[in-house]
């Protein structure tokens, strides 16, 4: 059976318990479908990227099956019909990852309630010893934090120069 | 990197996912997606970030994934 990784989105005024009632309730029809659930993932209330249905922040869940097409399907449907739920967006994948997500080890980084400490996350250094008056093509990548859009005109400039 | 002096020097930039503890391409990792967005929220293009063709790709598409499930914006105002 393929594998399948599910996540969607709850409205931000349900509790935490309600969302984690709808994992089930979404989980149980996987299983009655014929399908395994290999991990079951809440995000926690997450600040959104731009207003859904004039939310502004909602309750991440994740879900990764093996399932057969048919269970994913009446997945889907379910997750429509609830109105609780803002977004969904399913995805197959090649192979399941059995350790918890990026989301579930920086839970702790993004403040997200009751501080979940499920292993740390390591952050992307700048490279050390590069000065901050070095004009360098890798800078905008290394130090993202600090990135100003200054620095990127300024390398654009520089390429069409040498051209 | 280019140094300083020599404006007209450039070293070859290497991919920064080619390497072999490069970090995995995943819609979820929106700290590292972040790197490769502009302040507006679009897609850096790969001729300055140096990101090989087929990486850019599978970042393209993480990408647009992170922003359907709202991890990432379409438009910064």
């Amino acid at each position: 059976m393929p594998y399948y990784e599910s996540v969607f989105i709850a409205r931000q005024d349900i509790s935490s318990i309600q969302a984690e009632e709808i994992m089930e309730k979404m989980s149980s029809i996987i299983t009655e479908g014929g399908g395994t659930v290999a991990k079951s993932e809440y995000w926690g209330l997450k600040t959104l990227a731009y207003r859904i249905k004039k939310n502004r922040k909602g309750h991440y869940l994740m879900l990764n099956v093996d399932a057969p097409a048919a269970a994913i399907q009446e997945l889907e449907r379910n997750l429509r019909i609830n109105d609780d739920i803002l977004r969904l967006m399913t995805i197959k994948l090649n192979e399941i990852d059995e350790t918890p997500s990026i989301m579930m080890q920086n839970k702790k980084h993004n403040g997200d309630e009751r501080g979940h400490k499920v292993g740390s996350y390591q952050e992307f250094k700048p490279k050390e010893g590069v000065s901050a008056s070095e004009k360098t093509i890798t800078k905008p990548l290394s130090n993202s934090e600090t990135k100003n859009p200054v620095t990127e005109t300024k390398l654009v400039d520089e390429i069409k120069e040498e051209k | 990197m280019i140094s300083g002096r020599k404006p007209f020097f450039r070293r070859h930039k290497s991919c920064p996912f080619s390497s072999p503890d490069a970090p995995k391409i995943d819609y979820k990792d929106v700290k590292l997606l972040q790197r490769f967005i502009s302040e507006r929220g679009k897609i850096v293009p790969r001729r300055i970030t140096a990101v090989s063709s087929k990486k850019q790709r599978e970042l393209s598409r993480a990408i647009k994934r992170a922003r359907n499930v709202a991890l990432l914006p379409f438009v910064v105002d």
